[in-house]
């Protein structure tokens, strides 16, 4: 058998672990402990490798470097399964439970030892249940159906299988994300029963406030690196934004050499309570690139959608050009000027198996084609001027979507919304994934758009890109606009804002 | 790998099993068999241009066969009455426009699962031809066969028929705006949405066009014999489904033309006729068929796996 653990060992040690995906380098050396009985906080802005550090934790991925040690005992080679075994339970933000199977089958079926012939004691499988949810203070009967319940008492039940697994550490990645303040009192009650029970919880949070409220200790993650774990009671709220925001902006953005004009595109009290939005007022100048800052889950992409008539705004008024309009979907926001490259371009900005050519023309069908006949030459010097104008590395026109690189792919994607020749271009993480050359080239062509005097709307997570790209800033959370700030704005500002903090 | 290599690969195998036919029963290539061959098929054809769009636009109608009955016999019937044939073609066609545009209300309308709406409004006509029938035949008019004219004659004219509209449908889906539409909302609807283009009301569009072909094809049949048979369709669905898989139409959509399914239907059509004229008991017909099919579909399954981001 293993040695027995040293006395007084915390239950989980991470030392100078790292994580590469492709040529990203998610975690680049993280140091971080968690002691039976306490509530041990993560905090870093998106990208800083929250998520790919709980994917370690649970066996989901294997470090490339550094050590994992689970009470005391180095694991090399951890598995979802091992990890099970041995106490560690995460709890989702979406929770992972069949929603056709009631509360006790979805319980049964994470704690009831596997066995495709086994026999099912309902009655004991029932009685479990029941016991399980009473010890997290949850008033659902077990013979609901998962469907049925909300966001929190689906977190309770994932909590109830955790507990019922012995979980000794127990990860909460943003549980409170949905739910409203009477929820989050008594998922904290919850916590801190686990705690009392002796049980590990890390918890992840974008919400300063609960940290304060919970947490025993947090430790800060930025670009991938542990940059300090502190006391709760020794920290103030504007010293953990210090410690999450990169220190200076890196001097590798175009500089913004136009001058902003008059307005295109006027918001005014605009909301969508399909979209989860209120209250949004700003305008944006020809000329200008107005960039989106704030956390995944702050409303951008949402509002993206409303202004590009995907999920239409119920309340307030959207003024382009100073006239009032209502796209009600996708082709009347065209035909009045506006662009909106999606995000995650591999799924809606660009069809992987369709040529080049057609990928670029997609949008522009009425006009490049009067009377629906394809006209094979008007399209191929479409994409050929586009090709060249935006340095599209590829075989030629008829090369397929797919054949790629990312950031070419982009260019694609961007080609094809040029194309419309609009007043208003809305850019949806225009950098994701694509290389550093790729993005400091489209970087100069965001730019040179600006100059022509397009207006441009930027939505970026990444903070030093918002920061280095805009004009201005207009920073959102909880689905509405917090602050507008001049472009080059302090990166703590920009962050305290997204955060909810005056600091 | 060519961008073809699926409608290639079936015409060659075509132009093989037609090569050894040459050599071993050259009779095959007698021309009034011949003739009488493709003039059964040429309805067929009809019927797997439409299907050849419903599977690129990633949807699938296994009503053809029962909407194909319905037609026919309604056909017949109007020209029973004495209604001329050029009245009863675009009525045919008409009634197969609205029997698609019903399928397409609810597919698109209510975004239900194709291959459930079709299910269910297949088993309606064929059970309304069935309760109003009673599996009787309607006797036609003399100078309804062959339109009034020789054998030969009505014979090629509906295999000429049946190759302009082949022909149309495959230059339209090259050359035609509302042709890209159809492959882009069958590989990605979302990113067609975002577009600009409406997936709904192309959706919609592609099962009324689906209908209206197959209630001409109902006449085209209609005028090869004396009288119309309430069964004219079954099974149909199955073999233009089949027809367009082989031809290399992706079942999950957005790739594949007319002119693959055009091949994939020959080929199949060949099996019969060649076991005849090889001496080989007609038994095997159905399991040559079926291997055919099953090898359309291994190679679309590797080829999946074999091409770098596409979809798995």
């Amino acid at each position: 058998m293993a040695p027995a653990p040293p006395p007084n060992a915390p239950l989980l040690t991470l030392r100078r672990t790292a994580k590469s995906f492709g040529g990203v380098r998610a975690l680049r050396g993280v140091d971080f402990d968690l002691q039976a009985g306490e509530v041990h906080a993560l905090l870093g802005e998106n990208g800083a490798g929250k998520s790919t550090l709980i994917k370690l934790i649970t066996g989901a991925h294997q470090p490339d470097a550094g050590e994992i040690a689970v009470a005391g005992r180095t694991l090399d080679g951890l598995t979802p399964a091992l990890a099970q075994q041995l106490g560690i339970a995460c709890i989702y933000q979406q929770p992972a439970l069949f929603p056709d199977l009631t509360v006790a089958e979805n319980i049964g079926l994470r704690l009831e030892p596997a066995g495709a012939w086994r026999r099912i004691d309902w009655r004991a499988r029932s009685a479990r249940a029941a016991d399980l949810l009473r010890r997290v203070g949850a008033t659902i009967a077990p013979e609901t159906e998962v469907r049925a319940l909300s966001m929190p008492e689906q977190q309770l039940v994932e909590i109830a299988c955790a507990v019922g697994a012995g979980a000794r550490i127990v990860i909460m990645d943003e549980p409170t994300a949905s739910l409203t303040s009477r929820e989050q009192d008594r998922l904290f009650a919850v916590v801190r029963e686990l705690r009392a029970d002796g049980v590990g919880v890390i918890y992840i949070s974008h919400r300063l406030e609960e940290i304060f409220t919970l947490a025993d200790r947090v430790t800060v993650l930025r670009d991938g690196e542990s940059v300090g774990t502190l006391a709760v009671r020794d920290i103030t709220e504007a010293g953990l934004i210090k410690l999450m925001v990169v220190r200076e902006v890196a001097q590798l953005y175009p500089p913004a050499e136009s001058a902003p004009a008059g307005n295109v595109l006027t918001l005014r009290g605009v909301g969508c309570i399909a979209a989860g939005l209120t209250d949004i007022s700003f305008e944006v100048r020809a000329g200008e690139v107005f960039g989106l800052a704030g956390l995944v889950g702050a409303g951008r992409t949402e509002l993206a959608r409303v202004l590009f008539g995907l999920t239409p705004a119920d309340a307030g008024e959207i003024l382009l050009g100073g006239q009032r309009i209502a796209p009600q979907a996708p082709p009347e926001a065209v035909a009045l000027g506006i662009a909106y490259v999606p995000e995650d371009r591999r799924r809606h900005g660009i069809v992987l198996e369709m040529p080049i050519a057609h990928n670029m023309s997609m949008a522009v069908h009425p006009r490049l084609f009067p009377g629906g006949w394809l006209r094979r030459g008007a399209e191929t010097e479409l994409a050929l001027g586009f090709i060249r104008d935006l340095a599209v590395k590829c075989a030629g026109p008829e090369a397929p979507g797919g054949s790629l690189s990312g950031g070419n792919q982009q260019k694609v994607s961007l080609a094809r919304w040029l194309a419309t020749k609009p007043r208003l271009l809305i850019l949806d993480e225009p950098t994701q994934g694509v290389d550093v050359g790729a993005k400091s080239e489209i970087h100069r062509i965001i730019r040179r758009l600006a100059r022509e005097g397009l207006a441009v709307i930027m939505i970026s997570s990444d903070l030093p890109e918002v920061l280095g790209m805009s004009d201005r800033i207009g920073v959102m959370r909880g689905g509405t606009l917090t602050a507008v700030l001049p472009g080059h704005s302090d990166p703590h500002t920009v962050m305290a804002a997204a955060l909810g903090q005056t600091a | 790998m060519n961008r073809y290599f699926r409608e290639i690969s079936v015409t060659v195998a075509l132009v093989l099993v037609l090569l050894a036919l040459a050599v071993v029963a050259p009779a095959f290539f007698q021309a009034q068999p011949l003739l009488s061959l493709v003039t059964r098929e040429a309805p067929t054809l009809v019927v797997a241009c439409g299907m050849a769009l419903i599977v690129i636009s990633r949807q699938i109608d296994i009503s053809v066969g029962a909407q194909f009955s319905v037609c026919g016999i309604c056909g017949g019937l109007l020209a029973a009455r004495g209604w001329p044939l050029t009245l009863v073609v675009p009525a045919s066609a008409g009634l197969g426009a609205l029997l698609g545009a019903c399928n397409g209300l609810l597919i698109a309308g209510l975004r239900l699962p194709s291959i459930v709406v079709t299910l269910a409004t297949m088993v309606m006509l064929r059970q309304g031809l069935n309760l109003v029938q009673q599996g009787a035949f309607v006797n036609l008019p003399d100078r309804v066969q062959w339109f009034g004219l020789s054998q030969a004659a009505g014979q090629g004219t509906l295999v000429g028929v049946a190759l302009l509209l082949l022909v149309l449908f495959g230059l339209a889906m090259r050359r035609v705006a509302a042709g890209r539409w159809v492959y882009a909302v069958g590989t990605d609807a979302e990113a067609a949405r975002l577009a600009g283009i409406r997936p709904q009301l192309v959706t919609f569009l592609v099962f009324v066009l689906m209908g209206a072909l197959t209630g001409l094809a109902a006449t085209m049949n209609i005028v090869q014999s004396p009288q119309v048979q309430p069964l004219a369709g079954s099974g149909l669905e199955l073999k233009v489904i089949a027809a367009v898989v082989v031809g290399g139409v992706a079942i999950s959509g957005g790739r594949g033309n007319v002119w693959g399914a055009f091949a994939g239907l020959l080929l199949l059509a060949c099996v019969s006729p060649a076991l005849i004229h090889l001496h080989i008991e007609a038994y095997w017909e159905k399991a040559i068929q079926g291997a055919i099919i099953l090898l359309a579909v291994v190679a679309d399954g590797v080829r999946q796996r074999q091409t770098p981001g596409g979809r798995g």
